[in-house]
């Protein structure tokens, strides 16, 4: 009969220093986990009678994809985002890559092509795109830190923005090419560009909105697709064509009104009978405006403001001008998308196809804006090491 | 630990530049600004106009669809069912859940005309109609589809998206063409119809009746519908609805007057007759009986011919059907009532009323022998007995007997310089009056005198002034009231219109002053008896009362009276032998036949008649478009309905006299 083995000594676990054992920004996991929370409860009921039979339909996927976004957070905010600057041309090129493939490959859902589909996703490049762009133009505004103020420093940062979103606008996702637009010219503006450089740039967009929209149609070019430019006037006059246009947008303010201060609950008409389309995904909104109320908008609002808030505390204890440009471009990205997509469902701003970050039902959009996050937990986890530990890089 | 916590440093060790702070505010400040933005929005849209939303969504989602009340039934007065509603499944379409506009819809449409037998450009006609009538409201697009094409229906639902089945009460006309001008028909309350008081507060889209007793009793009949508050999706699927419906009200039944087996024998009899005209040689196309308590103006049977099925108008009718049943003659069609809209002159039925204007204005002596020859000349006319027979000088009594024309022409020459005596009388019993009968409509008919010849002449002259024709045909000549008109109207022809009713009316005064030594009323003719509600309690008695009430001379009541007895029960009569082996002791008969002459037409049979009884007398008016004589057609007819009211064998005896 063997000996029993030797039994290995209890020792008591090194406990790693607090410092070391950082955890993630308590505020930022703070508002993500209140946002999942709220896009869960939220979705639960505008999408219970969506198909029939099947209430837990979307639920069950959102609840999915934002556990796999949380954890993709969790292991990047583990991860040196540093690291990510050599990579740079790679992340860069796999972004143009990924949305040539939808182009090419993709498949047309609602007569556009923004998705490859997977057996069991459906996979929108141009999403993952906001994060790919974010990291890639950091890196190249950071390697001509020196020559800021350089007029080609703006045009290259600017084109480089500008490639993938033509790409991006030609499949046609109009909101993620402005989205990518937006990103690049808040870093630059947060790097310190000239204001000289910023201000032509705004110029030069309204030279060309005025170009695309009025301009050349008149002529007879139609840069964008005419259901483009429907949706993007059709806010400024919502009666002229309430049966197409103007519909969504009015049926998503009638729910929101009718909501008023604490929200019409179970008697949500609105959205539980499927008045407002698309208010699972880019219409989102005017299910919680009109199930909550002014109470519930306010929650919800509450929440992103604390997420904007937190994402600029990040890039300004950021340890490094890189860090501080991705958390520039990912407060770009949050700011952009919620007012853009709010605004609509309020009916003050076009409808351009903008997904709400983390509320909208869509597992490109949530696990895009999870992995944004991540990329600030990572960027905080390392400016509270570098202080703490003197430089030293953490490895887990 | 505490050492630990210590060490954390508070602040980011990366020194923030001014320029790094300054752009990070204005950024903070833009989030601000934003926020700020959309919680104005917020408030404005949430808080201060929200309820005007609330208002918004709930007209979205909400629709209240009315619930059909169950139609009151129509009673005969014994109370068995003339009329019911009889519950089916109809074939429906949701038009929001049609397949898409285009090929697939078409296609639809294609497959269900084959299953129904209907085209599919119908359908999408029905569909569209239905549409713009009730929005949001299924479309009936068949009724009493049959069991097969139920059951295909049901279990093949995926291949007919959009198509339901639907219990629905229809209407249900027990004997079909049976008095069907009468009863009237049903259909859905038209745009024009919803305006009218009479279908105030009446929801679009229901049932309503259109003709006859179902229009004039509508309002006791239709009842009241029931609302049912239905929640719709955006695609205007109803879907399961969380609100109580208001329970429509069964509209009450109507008891007529009309009695179910003399109305039946009744129609039997006139087929018969016309049947009867036909088979030798007269065209009899046309006809109409109405039969009546001389005491009460309660009608008891009442009839026209050509008629119609008002089942048919169940379904929806095509124009061609439609105008086909209203006729485009003069004379109408089936859906004419010749009984109470026929615009006829009378012939010789109208010369009892005739000797009662002459005797009571003293115009006439009834024992004075007058009327001899076969034609009396009156300037350069001769006015001539029918077949030129020559009945030689007689009394009252017997020219009533006999009816002989010259006889009655020289009593209206006689009354036409005693100003208008015979039209006096005639208006005062009934005649050229609207009768308050409870239908929609009836004739006036005229009583001519010199005062509507003269005006009849003003209008046609300036129609012709006014058109640059040469005639507009009001009057064939323009000319002045001649004493030829007045001796025409003496036998019931010239420019005499009236209807079988007005002349019930008018016998039935003489009737009932009969019976009462010359107080008469002239009654006011009606079909409803009383208003039931649906469990059998009685809401309303109907018994409108008389039109006026007349004293008649006694002493010349009984002379006419006597003539028209003669007429149908003694020798040389005009209708003796058509009610021969009839009981005259026990069921006295007053009648009279008539030849109305309508060139180019050939002669209109006319038969009146009072049947005396002490508990249930009767008074009859039977008329035959181009029947013939009247005594051959009208009368034989009149004899078969008042067998079936005593009780008698049915006896079809055709009369020989050729009179007009």
């Amino acid at each position: 009969m063997p000996l029993s083995p030797i039994k290995p000594t209890e020792e008591p676990p090194v406990a790693p220093p607090r410092s070391v054992r950082m955890p993630l920004d308590p505020l930022l996991t703070l508002a993500v986990l209140g946002l999942a929370a709220c896009s869960i409860v939220t979705l639960g009921a505008a999408t219970r009678n969506l198909i029939p039979g099947q209430p837990g339909y979307y639920v069950n996927r959102q609840l999915i994809y934002l556990i796999v976004g949380i954890i993709a957070m969790v292991i990047l905010s583990r991860i040196d985002y540093a690291r990510l600057r050599q990579l740079k041309n790679g992340i860069y090129a796999l972004l143009l890559l990924s949305i040539l493939a939808v182009l090419g490959l993709g498949h047309a859902a609602r007569g556009s092509q923004r998705a490859i589909n997977l057996p069991f996703f459906s996979f929108q490049a141009s999403e993952l795109g906001k994060v790919l762009l974010t990291v890639a133009i950091a890196a190249f505004v950071v390697d001509r830190a020196r020559r800021l103020r350089d007029r080609d420093t703006t045009v290259r940062v600017m084109i480089a923005a500008l490639v993938p979103a033509m790409f991006v606008i030609a499949q046609p996702d109009l909101g993620s090419g402005m989205v990518y637009m937006v990103v690049a010219f808040t870093m630059l503006f947060v790097a310190g560009t000239a204001w000289r450089h910023l201000a032509s740039l705004l110029a030069l967009v309204a030279v060309s909105l005025t170009f695309i929209l009025v301009a050349a149609p008149a002529v007879g070019v139609h840069v964008l697709k005419p259901y483009q430019v429907a949706r993007l006037t059709a806010f400024l006059h919502p009666s002229s064509n309430p049966e197409t246009e103007g519909y969504q947008q009015q049926e998503s303010k009638i729910a929101i009104g009718s909501g008023q201060k604490f929200g019409r609950g179970a008697n949500s008409s609105q959205t539980r009978l499927n008045f407002v389309p698309e208010d699972h995904t880019d219409f989102v909104f005017a299910a919680v405006g009109e199930q909550y109320g002014f109470v519930g908008a306010a929650i919800v609002l509450a929440l992103y403001a604390l997420l904007i808030w937190r994402t600029l505390g990040v890039l300004v204890m950021s340890k490094d001008l890189f860090g501080s440009l991705i958390a520039a471009g990912i407060a770009a990205m949050l700011m952009f998308q919620v007012f853009v997509n709010v605004g609509m469902t309020i009916g003050i701003m076009p409808i351009t196809g903008v997904t709400l970050p983390l509320m909208s039902y869509g597992g490109s959009s949530v696990i895009t804006t999870l992995l944004a996050v991540g990329l600030l937990q990572s960027i905080y986890v390392q400016a509270r090491a570098s202080a703490s530990l003197k430089g030293r890089v953490l490895r887990y | 630990m505490s050492t630990l916590e210590r060490a954390r440093p508070s602040e980011p060790h990366m020194p923030v530049s001014p320029q790094l702070a300054m752009r990070v505010a204005v950024l903070g400040a833009i989030a601000m600004a934003l926020f700020a933005v959309i919680l104005f929005r917020l408030w404005f849209l949430q808080v201060l106009t929200g309820e005007q939303y609330v208002l918004q969504a709930n007209a979205n989602h909400e629709r209240d669809l009315p619930i059909a009340a169950p139609r009151g039934e129509i009673l005969d007065r014994a109370g068995q069912p003339l009329v019911s509603s009889r519950t089916t499944n109809a074939v429906q379409i949701i038009p929001s859940a049609l397949p898409g506009e285009g090929a697939p819809r078409r296609a639809l449409y294609r497959r269900l005309g084959r299953l129904l037998g209907l085209s599919a450009g119908g359908i999408q006609a029905l569909v569209e109609h239905g549409q713009t009538t009730l929005r949001y409201a299924p479309v009936t697009i068949k009724t009493d589809a049959g069991p097969e094409v139920l059951t295909v229906l049901a279990e093949r639902q995926n291949e007919y998206p959009g198509v339901v089945q639907q219990p629905v009460s229809i209407r249900s006309y027990r004997y079909g063409e049976m008095a069907a001008q009468v009863l009237g028909y049903v259909g859905q309350v038209s745009k024009a119809e919803l305006k009218m008081r009479a279908f105030a507060g009446v929801q679009q889209g229901t049932v309503v009746g259109q003709e006859g007793l179902e229009y004039y009793y509508d309002r006791y009949l239709r009842g009241k519908a029931g609302v049912e508050r239905v929640e719709v999706n955006a695609a205007g699927y109803p879907v399961k609805s969380r609100l109580a419906p208001t329970v429509p009200q069964a509209g009450h039944s109507l008891r007529v007057t009309l009695d179910l087996g003399l109305q039946k024998a009744s129609e039997q009899a006139l087929l018969q007759g016309m049947e009867h005209a036909r088979a030798s040689g007269r065209p009899a196309n046309a006809g109409a009986f109405l039969a009546m308590d001389p005491r009460t103006g309660q009608i008891l049977s009442l009839g026209s011919w050509p008629s119609f099925d008002p089942n048919k108008f169940a379904k929806p009718l095509t124009k061609g059907q439609f105008e086909r049943l209203q006729g485009n003659s003069i004379e109408g069609g089936p859906l004419t009532d010749r009984a109470v809209n026929g615009t006829y002159p009378t012939g010789s039925t109208f010369k009892p009323i005739t000797a009662m204007g002459a005797l009571e204005s003293g115009v006439l002596d009834p024992g004075a022998g007058l009327g001899a020859g076969s034609c009396i000349s009156v300037s350069t006319q001769q006015f001539c007995n029918a077949g030129h027979a020559d009945y030689g000088a007689v009394s009252l009594v017997d020219a009533l007997r006999v009816s002989s024309d010259t006889y009655f022409f020289e009593v209206g020459e006689l009354a036409n310089s005693h100003g208008n005596v015979i039209q006096r009388k005639a208006e005062e019993l009934g005649i050229g009056h609207k009768t308050g009968i409870d239908l929609p409509s009836e004739i006036t008919g005229i009583v001519p005198d010199s005062r509507w010849r003269a005006k009849q002449n003003a209008v046609e002259l300036q129609c012709e002034h006014r058109t640059h024709r040469a005639s507009c045909g009001i009057v064939g000549e323009i000319r002045p009231w001649s004493v030829g008109d007045n001796m025409h109207l003496a036998v019931g022809q010239g420019d005499l219109v009236t209807s079988p009713l007005q002349m019930a009316v008018a016998y039935s005064t003489l009737a009932n002053a009969y019976m009462n030594s010359g107080e008469g009323t002239v009654v006011t003719p009606h079909l409803g008896l009383e208003v039931d509600d649906s469990a059998g309690g009685l809401v309303q008695a109907l018994s409108p009362p008389p039109a006026r009430h007349v004293h008649l001379n006694y002493s010349d009541l009984s002379l006419v009276m006597e003539g028209i007895h003669n007429a149908a029960s003694m020798q040389g009569g005009t209708s003796f032998d058509v009610w021969q082996g009839w009981d005259q002791g026990q069921h006295p008969v007053y009648g009279k036949t008539g030849t109305a002459q309508r060139e180019p037409k050939e002669d209109q049979s006319w038969y009146m008649c009072y049947v005396g009884d002490p508990r249930r007398p009767i008074v009859i008016a039977v008329t035959v478009e181009q029947g013939g004589w009247g005594a051959e057609t009208a009368a034989p007819i009149a004899r078969l309905i008042a067998s079936k009211w005593f009780g008698k064998p049915s006896k079809f005896v055709v009369g020989s006299s050729k009179t007009l």
